[in-house]
């Protein structure tokens, strides 16, 4: 008998594209692998880690969803260097709601998600005009001023912030809820993406003069895509609102709209799951690198270059690419 | 339909910083009519098209479509009221097949309203469209990335995506340039069938000849001014346009 070597995806590529008709348990296998194994491993994590690691793996769960947020811009043409606007006004949102009118941080978090993301999207409105660099110049700034004029005016507790902000009921809330989000966020909005409505906002980055050409108003998508963006990154910094009971002028810090695109761009952008997996990699990286002390940035910078100039397309097409380079041997009559 | 003309250009002028592009240009277009505009290069066709289809602001004048003044309307609202127009320089989605570049004017309100609903399957569709500007079924070539496709493929596209807004008015600008004599040939039909369906074009063109085949009328440009207008062989006698083509093969 001989044998010869196969592609696993051939059997499914020749069939009719869309036309699911599997024939065995190996390519059903294949199939569901990609969102099986991230969703089982974000749901069984949380059970084998230790109580660091746990937060571990929470932090690593809110640079994803950031990253994301910075993704679903990035798609739309829209680079942001300004994540931290979003998360900052999700926690002090979350913050108010809670310390001042006393809701549940369960109904806080969503709410100040929606609430974070309508003043992004109001925020940033009269900026939609512009392009390239000055779009980004603009996010850049703005989290920056925020900083000031809180200190100045001393507003929601001026320097000192808001303390004594109720926790969320447990850990396990914690965890769990912050990453069924993220695995929500994760294959919905790449669904979203795929669909004919993603398509127009990825036309409105390839060429947004044709886009207008078609009669649509890309100011309307792009303020949608702004608004689903602002309001990801408000539901996380409303939700370490509740994880910290504090919230203060450090949420418009540079470290929020920095990692996240960092994470995007080495796990690969355009994909959602390698702004993921990007979120994934350097989280942890930078936990396990605290042990040689004041070094750290270094070497986090020099993982971050080898990464980028290794695997420009970023780890995640690399990944997606060897996956459906997979062999198996196969009988030959 | 005689209810007056469905597009009504009224003493426009543009100039850019120092240049006038167009100064005092009108004309009008009645309903099913097929208009070329012609003129050398630089006299001021595309800004005319770019007023038209709300992508410029007018310095000065009007334009009236269908009674309604939609000077300085932005683009996309043009679009919506049934103006279509193909770019000079071919637009496509690069990073899109050829046929999910078609999925972007289908996903438009015009075809929404044009419809009166939704489409089932706008992949279905954009095949079909493809097919209709000369993307052979058989061939693949609707699957392939735009960043490949060769220069007649990309203006087909470019026409097929102007078509899929169910245009009233369609403006062409240059859409022969760069293709083979087999190539305008095969396009010419489709221009024919749009006539047919009761559109109305206005054709920018350098290739005369082909143009003068199909077109009703004639609208000619020089250093952004009208310097005649009228059938197209009775244009070409008057010596302004001879001036201005002077050395150019009609
Ligand atoms: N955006 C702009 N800014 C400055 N000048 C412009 C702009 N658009 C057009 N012009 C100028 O206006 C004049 C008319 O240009 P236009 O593109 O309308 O000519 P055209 O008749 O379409 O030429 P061609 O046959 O080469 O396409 C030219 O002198 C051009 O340089
Ligand atoms: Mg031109």
């Amino acid at each position: 008998m001989e044998r010869r070597l196969e592609r696993i995806d051939r059997g499914i590529k020749a069939r009719a594209s869309g036309v699911f008709a599997l024939s065995s348990w190996r390519e059903m296998l294949y199939l569901s692998a990609p969102r099986l194994i991230p969703a089982l491993g974000f749901l069984l994590l949380p059970l084998v880690l230790d109580n660091y690691w746990q937060k571990v793996l929470l932090s690593m769960a809110v640079f994803a969803l950031l990253a994301i947020s910075w993704d679903i811009l990035a798609q739309t043409g829209m680079i942001s260097l300004g994540q931290g606007l979003f998360f900052g006004l999700g926690a002090y949102c979350s913050g108010i709601l809670n310390h001042s009118l006393g809701l549940h941080p369960l109904l806080a978090v969503p709410v100040a998600a929606i609430l974070g993301g309508v003043i992004s999207t109001v925020v940033l409105l009269p900026v939609l005009r512009l392009r390239g660099v000055y779009f980004s110049m603009v996010t850049l700034i703005i989290p920056l001023m925020l900083i000031r004029i809180i200190e100045a005016t001393k507003i929601f507790g001026g320097t000192e912030g808001l303390s004594g902000i109720a926790p969320l009921p447990s850990k396990w809330v914690e965890l769990y809820f912050i990453l069924s989000v993220l695995l929500a966020a994760l294959f919905g909005f790449r669904r979203m993406l795929s669909s004919d409505y993603g398509l127009v906002l990825k036309a409105i980055k390839d060429n947004d003069l044709s886009v207008i050409n078609a009669g649509i108003n890309i100011y309307w998508y792009k303020a949608q895509a702004l608004f689903i963006a602002g309001s990801l990154g408000a539901l996380c910094g409303a939700f370490m609102t509740h994880v910290y009971m504090f919230v203060g002028m450090p949420v418009f810090a540079l470290d929020y709209s920095i990692l996240p695109i960092a994470a995007a761009v080495v796990g690969g952008p355009g994909t959602l799951a390698g702004a993921t997996l990007g979120a994934a990699i350097l989280v942890p990286l930078s936990e396990i690198l605290r042990g040689i002390g004041g070094l750290r940035i270094v070497f986090y910078g020099y993982f971050l270059v080898v990464f980028i100039v290794v695997l420009p397309e970023g780890i995640f097409h690399y990944i997606e690419r060897k996956y459906h380079q997979f062999d198996r041997w196969v009988e030959v009559e | 339909m005689a209810e007056g003309p469905i597009l009504k250009v009224d003493r426009l002028y543009k100039h850019f910083g120092g240049v006038q592009a167009i100064t005092e240009l009108s004309f009008e277009l009645a309903e099913g009519e097929l208009l070329g505009l012609i003129g050398p290069n630089g006299s001021g066709k595309t800004t005319a098209v770019n007023l038209i289809s709300g992508f410029v602001k007018p310095s000065r004048g009007a334009i009236i479509y269908r009674g309604r003044d939609i000077t300085g309307l932005a683009p996309y609202a043009v679009v919506r009221l049934g103006i279509a127009r193909t770019f000079q320089m071919v637009k496509p989605f690069y990073q899109l097949p050829a046929y999910k570049n078609m999925i972007i004017p289908l996903y438009s309100p015009r075809v929404k309203q044009m419809i009166g609903g939704r489409y089932g399957d706008r992949d279905a569709v954009a095949l079909d469209l493809l097919e209709e500007v000369g993307f052979e079924r058989d061939s693949q070539v609707a699957y392939k990335s735009a960043s490949v496709l060769p220069q007649g493929y990309l203006k087909r596209l470019e026409l097929a995506k102007a078509i899929a807004l169910k245009p009233d008015l369609l403006i062409l600008d240059e859409l022969f340039s760069g293709l083979s004599l087999a190539e305008v040939a095969s396009i010419v039909p489709v221009i024919e069938k749009l006539r047919k369906e009761g559109k109305t074009i206005i054709m920018i063109e350098h290739r005369l000849k082909e143009l003068f085949r199909i077109a009703d009328r004639v609208v000619v440009l020089n250093y952004g001014m009208k310097i005649a207008e009228g059938k197209p062989e009775q244009v070409m006698e008057t010596e302004e346009v001879k001036k201005a083509y002077l050395g150019v093969e009609v």
